[in-house]
């Protein structure tokens, strides 16, 4: 307080009038909430809500790289749907996120209730198991490149050693089937984290005098599991899968580095199509198109979270 | 029943248990670390145990790394990026949320519901259009357009996670203040800001992160070698052709991986509260 009236003292006179007056606006909810949110609001405005028009221009236009564009209405999405090409894209996004999320899910639920135990070093255990995720990706799949590497591969190394594999064993990134195995494995090895984090933190908000009850009722292990765990880790679930499921259909960097979309396309996904397309081909409107498919599952998602998150919330 | 009589036996197995993940999380750094150490006539010899170290560990691909490529300039310019675009989206997100946590005004839940429909969108469904924006403005291949363009994703990410942070501060320990004669400014520069401290590390820390991390706008918006980030050059500047340094490729996985991993050794709580804070609140 009496540094407040010092300062007030201090500045020159007729000042005082206007900076009262702005602290009086200030004060104002009504006032300072919009200027709070402008800074926001602008970033916003331009570099997110523009360039969406735009990409839904793009979309709609015959834009190339450096050549004034026409509108073309839905060609591109019409020439993109019955490109083979794009097809095995759609596809690959699907194969890519089902199979990554499933095994996120339960691979992530199995190390949670591990990680919710008595353990020794449990701080250096946590540490380990979400060191994937602070990783810059691009870089720790650059790793991941060189254990599927086609001659030193380690991968492969260690299964002749075990005697699972016959030699050489596959060659991971230029087979079909492997590529696509290896970027999910990567995807799940980035993603598994994330999972296991959230699910712990729900895990541990269960109270415990359920699985007591449960257990005085004569429920197993098992029974606990099915019956009191996984319900009460439902709401957590959704919004972790809903969550993820946008972030790995939208997934660039592992595709990228790995395998930039091959063997022959089998692995690209929309957003490394949409690069080449946009980018290294020029065709920006054809580019626009492949990301805007990302668009109605974006639309789904939101509103599904905002069903659930919402309702935490507010 | 005989395992759960046994409490030893129990804990043992659950690291047993623990060990596969464990394995998994950590393997890739490790074969990198080794990889880097090697070399290239123990690397490249197709019958030597890929697993170990056997001739004498080197230095080498380190040294080629910082003296004969431009690592250390793009590893500043991943520092510069990443401390404006932090620090710019941490004070955006700050008093953005802080309004929505708090203030009563005109499309108020608008707003709050825009930030978080901008923080699922992912950054690669604008990268396109956004590479137009970035040449219009006269920034493309300029490491100032990831300055610009990154806070579009940080921000919605602070605001988001900041405002969880500002609900938590009890209204009347503010209105205290106020009733005391500071203004609302005051009151959340002295009262609110000091007390929300986690929350604003754990916007930083992951602010930090995320920028540091940033990848497809990277290498979309720049190109030349003065001004790319560690991961485009490490990714894109190692790789010649068909030939490819190893040794000093994992290298450079691992020092563009530094800044990071200093950071989470110091701050790994406000990590592990933070991802479930961000993705559940």
């Amino acid at each position: 307080m009496a540094a407040v009236r010092a300062e007030e003292i201090l500045v020159p006179r007729g000042r005082p009038r206007i900076t009262a007056r702005v602290r009086g606006w200030l004060d104002r909810e009504a006032i300072l909430g919009p200027v709070f949110v402008t800074p926001a609001l602008l970033l916003l405005l331009l570099l997110v809500a523009y360039p969406f028009v735009m990409a839904v221009y793009f979309s709609l236009s015959n834009a190339f790289i450096g050549r004034p564009s026409q509108f073309i209405g839905i060609r591109n999405y019409v020439n993109l749907w019955s490109s083979d090409t794009f097809r095995q894209t759609f596809q690959n996004a699907f194969v890519f996120t089902g199979i990554a999320v499933f095994f996120k899910v339960w691979m992530g639920i199995a190390l949670a209730l591990l990680l919710n135990e008595q353990l020794w070093f449990k701080r250096m255990i946590r540490g380990a198991v979400l060191l994937p995720w602070v990783i810059p990706t691009a870089l720790s799949t650059l790793g991941w490149w060189w254990m599927f590497n086609s001659l030193y591969s380690v991968v492969n190394w260690t299964g002749i050693a075990l005697g699972v594999m016959d030699p050489p064993g596959p060659n991971w990134l230029g087979q079909r089937f492997y590529a696509m195995a290896a970027v999910i494995t990567v995807n799940i090895w980035r993603g598994l984290p994330f999972f296991a984090i959230s699910i712990l933190a729900a895990l541990v908000a269960i109270p415990k005098e359920l699985y007591e009850a449960a257990e005085a009722d004569g429920a197993g292990a098992n029974a606990r599991f099915w019956h009191v765990t996984l319900p009460l880790l439902k709401p957590v679930l959704a919004v972790v899968v809903l969550f993820s499921t946008i972030f790995t259909f939208s997934d660039f960097n592992i595709v990228y580095v790995l395998t930039r979309g091959g063997p022959i396309n089998s692995t690209h996904l929309f957003a490394t199509l949409s690069r080449v397309l946009g980018i290294d081909t020029g065709r920006i409107g054809e580019g626009a198109a492949v990301s805007l498919y990302l668009f109605p599952l974006l639309v789904f998602v939101v509103w599904a979270q905002l069903r659930f998150v919402r309702k935490q919330v507010y | 029943m005989a395992v759960a009589k046994r409490p030893l036996l129990r804990k043992t197995l659950l690291h047993v248990g623990l060990l596969p993940f464990l394995l998994f999380a950590l393997f890739p750094f490790y074969h990198m670390t080794l990889t880097s150490l090697k070399q290239d006539k123990e690397l490249y010899d197709r019958h030597a145990v890929p697993l170990i170290i056997r001739q004498a560990p080197t230095l080498e691909h380190y040294i080629k790394l910082i003296w004969e490529t431009e690592f250390l300039t793009w590893t500043k310019n991943s520092l510069l990026v990443t401390i404006l675009a932090t620090t710019a989206s941490v004070a955006i997100g700050t008093v953005a949320a802080y309004a929505l946590a708090r203030l009563k005004f005109f499309g108020v839940s608008t707003f709050g519901t825009g930030i978080f429909v901008t923080y699922l969108v992912p950054t690669t469904l604008l990268f396109l259009p956004l590479a137009q924006v970035v040449n219009w403005l006269g920034l493309g291949d300029s490491k100032w357009a990831l300055v610009l363009t990154y806070p579009t994703f940080l921000v919605p990410f602070c605001t988001w996670l900041l405002m969880g942070y500002f609900r938590t501060v009890p209204k009347e320990v503010e209105e205290c203040a106020m009733v005391d004669g500071a203004t609302r400014i005051q009151a959340l520069w002295r009262i609110v800001l000091p007390i929300a401290v986690p929350g604003l590390v754990c916007a930083t820390l992951f602010a930090f992160t995320l920028s540091w991390n940033e990848f497809i706008y990277a290498l979309t918006f720049t190109s030349s070698s003065d001004q790319i980030t560690a991961s485009v050059g490490v990714t894109s500047e190692l790789i010649r052709g068909d030939i490819y340094f190893w040794g000093e490729l994992m290298a450079g996985a691992i020092l563009g991986s530094v800044p990071i991993v200093i950071l989470y050794v110091f701050f790994l709580d406000y990590y592990v509260s933070g991802l479930t804070a961000g993705a559940i609140k």
